[in-house]
């Protein structure tokens, strides 16, 4: 035995495990020595500087205007911590339009690569190849001070159809009116929320049931909402002015920039998603759907479509999270996003640098994390009907 | 049954002959096959080309054909008394580029900014061009011998007569190339070492890498460097603040380390487990391992998406913009609200110039990694 100690790979130090303990043991250490370095300094340095710390100053009052507000807010009353709220709405109202329409946009523009049309195709290569190599924030500031401050002023609006209008001051649309208008939002919600129920949970039944079912229950809750609340919503019309437009909804011209650059830049990320994704689908697969008597629109529903969104929605999820990051570029243009109401201004109000920063970064990360545990759980679904 | 009986199905005279197709080569059967070949495909053309027809024309007669070439300011890119349209106003950006070059850096020590160019764009062929000889002196001069000698050589050393030049005066181009350049430099070893990390054994690294990468790819990279330009010199004694740029380079550093780090993962996964089991086979240690076995194999097929996540860098660069720096982009901001030059078409003239300038750099670095990745697919069968 003790001729054996001597054989260096007995030597305990030579030991895997002793060494992996050891090597941990010793990057402990060194990441919570150097956290508690930096917090000392960092309580030093604020307690030089006499800013407070703590999460006090979420319910002192803001003072501070917000130009679009989802939420009831005033300068005068609200806090900062409902500040935060207007800006993380905005944030997600922005986020929703523009993942909806990247999303059209993008299908559309990755379906047209690959048409046997010359022509379209190569238009809408060229038009991915162009967006995705100029930088994001280049696109908002070229939308937002190359197009729409050189729009006509309010007297020479740009009238759109359905009586819109656009101009330097922003786009003003009809808005629906009357006591109905609350309730039969959330009917709508309801009915796509029922839909995607319908689509998505309802696994047993044939995909012909799901597919004849899934737009009744996205039209029941409205109709039935808008006939049993018996007061028809009507629509008031944006009026031009000389110097104001009144009525109707006013949309911020941030707003429109920020959601046009961001459905623009995104779509021809996700028209390369769902390009690879269909070309991911082997030949084969539509040969031997023609084979079996498949017409081409029945081979690209029951057969190209299903296994190419295998491939298609994980790396989509991953574009739609970016477009939720990307929104914080709001600040280039003054959209009153997360970041720029509350990163922004609150941090320059009340100096509070960490907390704000810390709960800043905790919003994108929960929305971040909260995607990917949905991915998750949807690549295990996915796994298992394969094992089927 | 006789001989004489004709068999039914088998011809006894050649068939008629048909006539061609109408057409099928030449300039015409490709226009059908191509553009007309059903009637929904004709009208997706015929849309096309009123689209064409539609946003072609006016962008070359704004860049071209209506553009003023020479002038001196303003008066110059105003639309005239015949109320003449005016296009992109180009002696503006004629008057402003050693600005959007250099951005405030002293005039007589420019030729400091070319000599780093020139040594940078040296080092990035040397690396980028496979079959250059000595590549990995290429590799040493461009990760350690290029950061140590540009840094010298911009923010100056007096001891040998190099005057300092303080990074508020740096701007445009450089501070783009510069943030670029310390970004990749950086973030490929640090993120070679996450990716380790996050495929080790161990479940403390393992964990420390994971929540690092995790935590960075979930954040915007504008909330990163809010991070780092407001809460980085609360880190430190006062004495040590680093100075804006400083900042913003380890902002970016951090946010671009995590993605390089999957970046570099996806190349260790391809690597198939026969090479690890050699190398231990041989009683090679970890380090060994994957200094002389894996990384070089995993590095080389990687190529093209690092060059990819450097043009996503490159174009990310422009978010410096918010915590004060000069980059490229944001000295076209400053110049296109320069009064001199105030008409209706700078800030369009200078967005053109910018995106042309952008797109020309992404291009042609994603045509390089495409092909690139042609070409090592077309070796490897992977």
């Amino acid at each position: 035995m003790a001729a054996g100690t001597d054989r260096p790979r007995d030597r305990f130090y030579n030991n895997s495990k002793v060494r992996s303990i050891v090597w941990q043991a010793v990057l402990i250490i060194c990441v919570v020595g150097v956290a508690w370095l930096l917090a000392r300094t960092t309580a030093e340095n604020l307690a030089r500087a006499r800013i407070a710390s703590g999460f006090g100053f979420w319910n002192v009052t803001a003072g501070f205007d917000i130009s679009q507000t989802l939420i009831e807010y005033s300068a005068s009353a609200s806090t900062f911590g409902r500040a935060f709220w207007v800006g993380l709405l905005n944030t997600l109202l922005v986020a929703v339009i523009g993942i909806v329409g990247a999303t059209v946009l993008g299908f559309l523009i990755g379906i047209a690569r690959l048409s046997n049309n010359w022509l379209v195709a190569r238009l809408s290569t060229a038009y991915v190849e162009l967006v995705r190599n100029l930088p994001l924030l280049l696109q908002l500031l070229f939308w937002y001070n190359a197009v729409l401050k050189t729009l006509p002023d309010i007297r020479d609006s740009l009238h759109l159809p359905l009586g819109g209008f656009l101009n330097n001051r922003g786009l003003f649309l009809p808005a629906p009116v009357g006591e109905g208008v609350g309730v039969l939002v959330w009917a709508m919600l309801a009915g796509i929320a029922g839909a995607i129920a319908v689509l998505m949970m309802w696994r047993r039944r044939p995909h012909q049931v799901r597919l004849a079912l899934a737009p009744v229950a996205l039209l029941l809750p409205p109709v039935a909402a808008w006939f049993l609340y018996g007061e028809p919503t009507a629509v008031e019309y944006p009026e031009l002015g000389r110097f104001n437009i009144r009525g109707g909804i006013e949309v911020l011209p941030e707003f429109v920039a920020l959601t046009t650059g961001l459905i623009v830049y995104t779509s021809a990320f996700v028209a390369e998603v769902v390009r690879a994704g269909l070309t991911a689908v082997p030949k084969g697969q539509v040969e031997a759907a023609a084979s079996l008597g498949l017409r081409r629109g029945a081979a690209l529903r029951l057969i190209v479509v299903p296994q190419a969104m295998r491939v298609i929605i994980p790396p989509l999820t991953n574009q739609y999270l970016n477009l939720t990051k990307n929104s914080s570029l709001a600040v280039a243009i003054g959209y009153p996003d997360l970041v720029q109401v509350f990163a922004g201004t609150v941090l320059n109000i009340t100096g509070q640098a960490v907390e704000i920063v810390i709960i800043t970064m905790g919003v994108y990360l929960v929305i971040s994390l909260m995607t990917s545990m949905a991915m998750n759980l949807y690549d295990a679904r996915l796994a298992m009907t394969e094992r089927r | 049954m006789g001989a004489a009986t004709p068999i039914a199905y088998v011809r006894s005279r050649p068939a008629e002959r048909r006539r061609p197709p109408v057409s099928a080569r030449g300039p015409f059967a490709w226009l059908r096959q191509n553009l007309f070949s059903t009637p929904f495909n004709a009208v997706l053309t015929i849309v096309a080309m009123m689209a064409l027809a539609w946003l072609v024309p006016p962008v070359i007669r704004f860049l071209l054909i209506d553009a003023v070439w020479v002038g001196a300011d303003r008066e110059a890119c105003l639309a005239g008394p015949d109320g003449r349209e005016v296009g992109a106003c180009w002696p503006f950006v004629r008057e402003r580029i050693f600005y959007f070059i250099y951005g405030s850096y002293p005039l007589g020590e420019r030729w400091r900014v070319d000599l780093f160019f020139a040594l940078f764009a040296f080092g990035a062929g040397w690396l980028l061009w496979l079959e250059a000889p000595r590549r990995t002196l290429g590799a040493a001069y461009f990760f350690v011998v290029l950061p140590i000698a540009s840094f010298i050589l911009l923010s100056g050393w007096p001891a040998v007569g190099l005057a300092r030049v303080d990074t508020a005066l740096w701007g445009g181009l450089l501070v783009t190339v510069v943030v670029a350049a310390v970004g990749i430099v950086l973030s490929l070893p640090l993120g070679i070492v996450l990716a380790l990390g996050r495929r080790s054994k161990m479940p403390i690294v393992k964990f420390f890498s994971v929540a690092f990468i995790e935590f960075v790819r979930g954040v915007p990279l504008i909330t990163v460097l809010f991070m780092a330009s407001v809460m980085l010199p609360l880190f430190v004694p006062p004495a040590w603040s680093p100075d804006k740029l400083m900042r913003a380079l380890v902002g970016v550093t951090v946010f671009s380390a995590a993605y390089m780090a999957e970046v570099v993962r996806a190349g260790l996964a391809a690597i198939p487990r026969g090479q690890f089991e050699a190398a231990q086979a041989l009683g090679l240690s970890y380090g060994r391992m994957m200094r002389l076995i894996v990384l070089p194999q995993a590095l080389r097929i990687t190529i093209p998406n690092i060059v990819n996540s450097t043009v996503a860098l490159f174009k990310d660069t422009t978010l410096v913009f918010f915590v004060g720096i000069f980059d490229f982009l944001r000295t076209i901001e400053v110049a296109r609200a320069d009064p001199k030059w105030a008409t209706p078409v700078t800030s369009a003239t200078g967005y053109a110039f910018a995106a042309l300038f952008y797109f020309v750099c992404c291009w042609s670095m994603s045509l390089y990694a495409r092909r690139l990745e042609r070409r090592l697919s077309a070796g490897q069968g992977r």
